[in-house]
């Protein structure tokens, strides 16, 4: 019996640079881990429909509009609306100190800054799925 | 814990998104209770019409394959694709992207993607992935597609799996063809020459019909060959076309059943090596004696024939 950890790496908005993105998804899957991305500009909806069929385990949102105060919440409402809140949202980016409190609050597990090594993230939710 | 299987087998039945994704993931882990599920779906799930598509990475699938399930879709059809990328032999992870060009689909209700990973890991043919098509079956999706890069003979036993496969190529793969006759070509239903507005895509259309005009039985399916530009939505509905054509002609020459037989018969063969794998090689894998041969053997005091013939009591 395997168990792979599965991951969805998403942007969710307007916004159209997706190198960090791409360089998680890379880091992640080099670690072992089966890594979906879904490209540009995805809205909410896309997001949590995507991380349902997928089935997925953790979802990571990249985000470098300064946008996440209105679409992380979205999200949110929409995963526990489809029921399916027991996955790990984390979050990547640009996204100003201030706000982390409030972004944790509404169940972001982790805000990881530019310049963060991908062993860190690897290591973070490699801890969060074996919970 | 019959009755959870019961009730996980209805929740798949009424197509429940949460639960058929939450199954495919039993399946694909292997779970006991994904094991009792797909007896059951086994013994009460006739598959739904299966269409592969393969072909080069960046030769259109993706693309491709979100234009059909739109004209589908118009029709009211449900449809499930199933789009799987390898799993990377060195690390064990996988980069799932074909979702990023089926962005038009993607919040449609009644489609459903699901990425996949190859995962084989001691070669043969990833038995969940034949297991997922009859869950999808179950769900109530009338077609289903594979879609696999096409290359390596991984993805050559995955696309046998489907009733209809289609291989797309390019203009520009020019001689790169001819490495595929012995594969891909021989396994092709429908070809199709996508970004067919580049130059020598003629050409291509040509050389792909004298390839598989070298067929020798004259009775059986004569593969068209479809030029198609997919960004423009350009040739599509020959393809959709060319589909049901291919149906039609396995079912009047009693040829559907048949296939199904060969893929029940290849799934009987991975499931029999998953379990001698499981049952005798993975743990000589992990003794610490198997890795004592290996030094043995490097030094010249043993020879790998003995040794198997020893760890496996032969």
């Amino acid at each position: 019996m395997d168990n792979f950890i599965k991951v969805l790496i998403a942007k969710p908005g307007l916004d159209g640079h997706d190198r960090g993105a791409k360089v998680i998804a890379r880091g992640l899957k080099e670690a072992g881990m089966e890594v979906v991305y879904t490209g540009l500009r995805q809205t909410p909806e896309q997001i949590v429909r995507s991380a349902i069929q997928e089935d997925v385990d953790v979802i990571g949102l990249s985000i470098l509009s300064g946008a996440h105060s209105y679409l992380f919440p979205e999200i949110m409402n929409r995963l526990k609306k489809a029921d399916h809140s027991d996955v790990a949202v984390i979050a990547g980016g640009i996204i100003p100190e201030d706000d982390h409190k409030k972004l944790k609050e509404l169940g972001i597990k982790a805000i990881f800054q530019p310049g963060t090594p991908i062993s860190k993230i690897v290591d973070f939710i490699e801890n969060e799925v074996q919970k | 814990m019959e009755d959870n299987i019961d009730q996980l087998y209805a929740d798949i039945q009424r197509g429940n998104e949460n639960t058929i994704a939450k199954a495919i993931s039993m399946v694909e882990d292997g779970t006991k209770d994904a094991v009792k599920l797909m007896k059951k779906v086994y013994r009460n799930i006739e598959p739904a019409y299966l269409v592969g598509i393969s072909g080069p990475p960046g030769s259109g699938k993706s693309t491709i394959t979100q234009s059909i399930v739109q004209l589908w879709r118009k029709e009211n059809i449900k449809v499930a694709i199933i789009a799987i990328d390898p799993t990377s032999h060195f690390s064990g992870g996988a980069l799932l992207g074909d979702r990023i060009r089926m962005d038009k689909i993607s919040t449609d209700r009644g489609v459903f993607i699901r990425s996949m990973a190859t995962r084989g890991s001691l070669g043969g043919l990833n038995s969940s992935i034949y297991d997922t098509v009859l869950i999808f079956s179950l769900a109530g999706y009338e077609y289903i597609i594979i879609e696999t890069v096409g290359v390596g003979q991984n993805e050559i036993d995955i696309v046998k799996l489907a009733d209809t496969t289609i291989f797309v190529t390019v203009p520009e793969a020019g001689d790169e063809i001819q490495a595929y006759k012995a594969g891909l070509m021989e396994a092709g239903d429908i070809f199709v020459v996508n970004k067919a507005d580049r130059p020598k895509s003629e050409q291509m259309v040509l050389t792909i019909e004298q390839l598989v005009s070298f067929r020798g039985d004259k009775e059986i399916w004569k593969p068209p060959v479809l030029a198609t530009n997919a960004l423009q939505d350009e040739g599509i509905t020959d393809i959709k076309k060319s589909i049901n054509d291919h149906h039609i002609y396995l079912e009047e020459k009693d040829l559907l059943q048949k296939n199904r037989r060969e893929v029940i018969r290849a799934q009987m063969i991975n499931l029999m090596e998953k379990k001698l794998n499981e049952k005798f090689i993975s743990p000589i894998l992990k003794d610490q004696k198997f890795f004592k041969h290996i030094e043995l053997i490097c030094k010249k005091k043993e020879d790998p024939y003995s040794v198997v013939n020893e760890l496996l009591s032969l």
